[in-house]
């Protein structure tokens, strides 16, 4: 495969990644696809939507997030100098508002009345809450009836936010199935609603819209490290993956420096060779699921798998169609950690640096734990810290056998 | 332009100055051998054209009733492969009835385009409806279904506009699959004025015929829907006969009262 120019082109007019993306979705979506497509090539183009996104983002979600050398963490593990992009300050806890923050005034700006949105961990139906709460907007929150029980805390949450949260108990009743009954309903209610889709997946322009505004992470981290380091680019990114929307906004800025190495981490479960995971990458072939093309957990008769992970948020048998590529022309290097590591990682982050992160972003750290000891002191490496672990104790106690 | 079994019906249909019943079942629920025995019997209960659902995991354009269909058939070991025996098996006795395999691509993708084309039109099948593939996205598979003379056929919603019907219509073959309603399947009713109003606008752009589901559930409603379309489909309400644990005998009276409707609509 021949090496592009660039590797921030993409997608294409239709939405593809090289063979992935694209849009799958029945007809009766189609126009609207298209309507959001449009209403977002106007906005991206008006300064204002920009000033009043900025506005948002500057005094609501606090951003700029802190970029943190954890010096204790880099002491002990005794190589790389590891930098943690501070995503679990932002109000609601994690990355998902700064998405959440700019579909939310592109919905204003269509005139849509109701919100619906997807979440597995919670974070993205939380933050899709928040904004609604904000502006005064009607909120449907999908969520798996598995999530609903291991995420209680985020439950109450979007129902105090003002949300309706809508359990789902067709299939494993985890973040997929919640994706498919968010799609039910908005075939149902073309008119009235916007689907605020939480991850850079889904029909165009979705991953696009999402990686874009999740950008301002790696934007950021660019301005902060020239600050703190007298250079913009670090050695390497690490970033965990389910739908991949906080690795990208990391990722997506550094991908036309060839000297930053950018390693993605797939959630391994209790092992890819148990099968009990959601590495779609690591473990998973392309196919179509969810409005695009992209690698998927599925068994040779083409059904889409269940898929395992601790973490909720990780657990999704696809990826982002823009990771897909990114696999398949190796720009991007992907690994995976198991369940037992990021629970490892967790702690450890926890007694060192005094910060809780999600289960999610633990898997980040993990790798950084197996990666950073191999590398020279003058390396730098900046891991997205993409949620904090508040909503993630119950889980983590119940795996150490505490009884809160 | 590909002559088979499905144009021949239409032309029989129109020929004789009535619609046609379209019945939906889902491959492989609740099992094999019972599924085929329903199959069987659609025929001589006066379907015209069979729709055979093919199982898969994540049916999103579909209600409770074919999600709960898909997963029975899937529990008893439904798949593409599966789907195409039943077929194969449907075929010894029955020439004539046009078959159009009804899906999501998934499924397809994993096979191959090139592969599955060639095995569905080996087991006799006359058209194939993928939900989830729109036109922009249909001439991978297309190309292939060509070369086998299967028609591929696209469906059309109350939210396809003007603008977007010609893409639509470009690689539309076999009938033109308008969506009575904006929802999933078995949802809602369709409302036979705004059916009789889209047909309309449809055939001033094609010469297809049309068929419409999605929202016909009562004989009755069948009958309204084919005074103003050339056929009417039913899924959801035959689907739930199966789902209460019914053999071919009260499935398949309901079926004929379905089609009692539809052949009587325009006398």
């Amino acid at each position: 495969m021949s090496t592009p120019n660039t590797f921030r082109s993409g997608p294409d007019d239709r939405g593809h990644y090289g063979i992935h993306g694209g849009r799958f979705v029945a007809e009766t979506l189609m126009p609207l696809i298209l309507d959001v497509e449009k209403a977002y090539a106007a906005a991206q183009a008006d300064p204002a939507f920009h000033a009043e996104l900025k506005h948002y983002l500057t005094h609501y979600v606090g951003r700029p997030s802190p970029l943190y050398l954890a010096q204790r963490l880099t002491d002990k593990l005794g190589g790389a100098k590891v930098y943690l992009k501070r995503e679990d300050l932002n109000h609601t806890g994690a990355h998902k508002i700064n998405n959440c923050m700019g579909q939310i005034l592109l919905a204003m700006r269509m005139g849509k009345k109701r919100i619906i949105a997807e979440t597995g961990a919670g974070q993205h139906g939380v933050a899709t809450a928040t904004v609604c709460a904000l502006f005064g907007l009607e909120c449907v929150i999908y969520m798996g009836a598995t999530d609903i029980e291991r995420q209680a805390p985020n439950v109450f949450r979007m129902k105090l936010l003002g949300a309706t949260v809508k359990p789902v108990t067709s299939g494993a009743g985890t973040l997929k199935d919640a994706m498919n009954d968010a799609l039910r309903d908005w075939v149902a209610n073309v008119d009235t609603t916007y689907y605020l889709i939480g991850t850079v997946a889904g029909p165009h322009p979705y991953p696009m819209i999402v990686r874009d505004f999740q950008c301002v992470i790696g934007e950021e981290v660019k301005v902060q490290l020239q600050d703190q380091e007298g250079r913009a680019n670090p050695d390497s990114l690490v970033a965990c993956i389910g739908g991949g929307s906080n690795a990208m906004g990391l990722f997506h800025p550094y991908l036309d420096a060839p000297d930053v190495r950018i390693i993605g981490v797939e959630a391994a479960g209790h092992g890819i060779k148990t099968g009990k995971h959601a590495a779609s990458l690591t473990g998973g072939k392309p196919g179509v699921l969810h409005g695009n093309r992209t690698y998927l957990l599925q068994d040779d008769n083409g059904q889409i798998a269940e898929a395992h992970s601790i973490s909720a948020g990780l657990d999704y048998p696809g990826i982002g169609p823009e990771h897909s590529w990114l696999h398949d022309i190796g720009r991007v290097e992907y690994v995976s950690v198991t369940d037992d590591e990021a629970m490892e990682a967790f702690q450890t982050l926890t007694r060192l640096e005094g910060i809780i992160p999600a289960l999610e972003s633990s898997h980040a750290i993990a790798h950084v734990m197996k990666l950073a000891p191999t590398l020279p002191k003058d390396h730098i490496m900046v891991i997205n810290l993409s949620g904090r672990g508040d909503k993630d104790v119950g889980t983590v106690a119940r795996s150490m056998g505490v009884e809160l | 332009m590909v002559l088979n079994r499905l144009s021949k019906r239409f032309a029989e249909l129109r020929a004789a100055d009535r619609a046609g019943l379209v019945v939906y079942t889902m491959a492989g629920d609740p099992d094999h051998d019972a599924a085929l025995a329903i199959m069987k019997g659609l025929p001589g209960a006066g379907v015209d054209i069979i729709e055979l659902g093919m199982p898969f995991s994540d049916p999103m354009a579909d209600g409770p009733a074919i999600q709960l269909a898909a997963q029975r058939s899937l529990a008893a070991g439904g798949s593409l492969a599966r789907t195409l025996d039943t077929l194969r098996a449907f075929r010894k006795d029955d020439r004539e009835t046009p078959v159009v395999l009804m899906g999501y691509y998934n499924p397809i993708h994993a096979q191959g385009p090139a592969v599955f084309a060639a095995q569905a039109s080996a087991a006799g099948a006359d058209g194939v409806i993928v939900v989830d593939l729109p036109p922009e996205e249909a001439p991978e598979l297309t190309v292939h279904l060509n070369e086998h003379g299967i028609h591929l056929i696209f469906l059309t919603a109350p939210t396809t506009d003007a603008a977007r019907l010609p893409t639509v219509l470009e690689q539309a073959g076999g009938f033109l699959y308008y969506v009575s309603i904006t929802g999933v399947t078995g949802t809602a009713s369709a409302d036979e004025k705004a059916v009789e109003a889209a047909v309309k606008r449809l055939r001033q752009h094609t010469d297809l015929p049309i068929a419409v589901g999605f929202g016909i559930n009562t004989p009755a409603q069948a009958a309204a829907i084919a005074r103003v379309s050339d056929a009417a489909v039913v899924g959801s309400a035959v689907v739930k006969l199966i789902a209460e644990g019914n053999g071919p005998g009260p499935v398949l009276d309901f079926v004929r009262a379905l089609a009692e409707g539809v052949h009587s609509a325009r006398k």
